[in-house]
């Protein structure tokens, strides 16, 4: 740890342009997962068997895959296929893809928790099928689906960091390059943990606090 | 008004409904009596479209309800529920619960709707509770602000699926009361109940049903006075001396 602070002054500026990339990476990835998963979730609950079904093939073929593999596959086999994506865009796809799945499973989960009779007290004043989710199951979800969306939202964050096997030069790929350059492994990489940290503890606290209002009611 | 032909249906290989035929007048008020498990429930629900039915016909006003068929929104707008647990919703307030079909079903302009909505809560006296949302209400509350809710779509006819089983006794009056009113006030009611007392002073006639039949009908006060019937002679000892 010889010099630590004198190093962390020097690398703070390059580290910190991957953590930009590791942000932009984790929110871009948390929007896309989010929108894809709740789409698996509402074709899962539509009571239409085949939306169903294709909702239920695809969650299994993703959650089959490894997220790597996925990112490879987007940045160096979709070339092939006449798709060119940066690796930003190819990372940010593959991780949204690789967690609707989980997302979806979540959100179906909170969905199926409410009570039937509130579904049928919507049908009862006239609602349709969207206007029920809208205004009377998604709602009393969002409560039950908070909690472990946090958790969601923590697990994503660190495996943005499976980008750099593509290139994005976010936190651990910045640490991984200076690490290599200088040979200051401990400093280095005591930094990068220290600063994933960071950003962990604020959504840690955050999931807290969405248990706690979960339990409230 | 309301009419169901030789209406059937099964859960499974469970028959539950073999064969109902019966008929809702407009401003009448109709009570279905029998043991739990006879299907009195199913009746309604499948009246207004929460259950299918596998065969005869039910229609209001000469429209066939059918569950698939998008005509199920008019038949739903035109018949309101009031269900044995409230079915509220928990995420809003009472003024909110009343306002939400005509809001959102009916596209009312706000400005009505809310008016509407607070003359609804007057009418079943809980105009000071408005704002507060269905846990820090009692269940006769609850079941009240169902009422205006069901009220608000102005429909024209409610169906009451064992309005006062889930309450406490002491608040079975205040919930009996508003539909008492109701039924003053000319609205056509179904209502599926063991307040028998209810039955007698209120209903202009009353249902028997048991193992998915109706065994017997006629005139309230006539059938739970002086029942014909074996199985109501039965079933009414039971219910008013329990002891």
């Amino acid at each position: 740890m010889k010099g630590f602070w004198h190093d962390a002054v020097e690398f703070f500026p390059i580290l910190m342009s991957g953590v930009v990339l590791t942000i932009v990476v984790t929110i871009g990835s948390l929007l896309l997962s989010t929108v894809l998963g709740l789409l698996w979730a509402m074709m899962r609950v539509s009571g239409i068997k085949a939306l169903s079904l294709l909702s239920a093939s695809l969650i299994n073929v993703i959650r089959g895959i490894p997220i790597i593999v996925l990112l490879f596959y987007l940045y160096f086999v979709m070339p092939d296929l006449g798709v060119t994506l940066s690796a930003l865009q190819a990372a940010i796809l593959g991780l949204g893809i690789a967690y609707s799945a989980y997302q979806a499973e979540n959100f179906r989960a909170g969905i199926e928790a409410i009570d039937k009779g509130q579904i049928e007290a919507a049908q009862s004043i006239g609602m349709g099928w969207w206007l029920t989710m809208r205004r009377v199951v998604l709602p009393q979800a969002v409560r039950i689906v908070l909690p472990p969306y946090g958790n969601v939202m923590i697990m994503m964050l660190k495996d943005s960091s499976q980008a750099s096997t593509i290139t994005v030069a976010e936190l651990a790929l910045q640490g991984k390059l200076i690490a290599s350059s200088t040979f200051k492994n401990t400093n280095v990489f005591t930094m990068v943990a220290l600063m994933y940290l960071t950003m962990s503890i604020p959504l840690i606290l955050l999931v807290r606090h969405f248990e706690k209002r979960a339990g409230k009611k | 008004m309301i009419e169901l032909n030789d209406v059937h249906k099964s859960f499974g290989a469970n028959e539950v409904l073999k064969g109902i035929t019966a008929s809702v007048q407009k401003g009448e008020v109709v009570c279905v009596i029998g043991p739990s498990g006879s299907g009195k429930s199913t009746i309604l629900r499948c009246i207004n479209g929460l259950e299918s039915y596998d065969r005869g016909e039910i229609s209001i006003e000469g429209l066939k309800v059918d569950r698939d068929a998008p005509s199920i929104v008019k038949v739903r707008t035109q018949v309101s529920m009031v269900f044995q647990r409230f079915n509220l919703f928990p995420h809003r307030t009472a003024l909110e619960n009343v306002i939400e079909g005509p809001l959102y079903v009916k596209k009312e302009p706000r400005a009505q709707a809310f008016e509407r909505g607070r003359a609804l809560l007057a009418q079943v006296g809980l105009a000071e509770k408005a704002d507060a949302h269905p846990p820090q209400l009692s269940g006769g509350q609850q079941q009240r602000v169902a009422i205006a809710r069901a009220l608000a779509m102005q429909p024209k006819a409610i169906l009451f699926d064992e309005p006062t089983s889930a309450l406490d006794p002491e608040l079975v009056g205040e919930v009996l009361g508003v539909m008492r009113k109701l039924a003053d006030d000319g609205m056509t009611m179904l209502v599926v109940t063991h307040e028998m007392g209810f039955a007698r002073d209120v209903a202009d006639r009353v249902l028997f049903i048991d193992g998915g039949i109706i065994v017997e009908q006629g005139p309230a006060k006539a059938l739970l006075n002086q029942p014909q019937h074996p199985r109501t002679q039965d079933f009414l000892r039971r219910v008013l001396h329990p002891l």
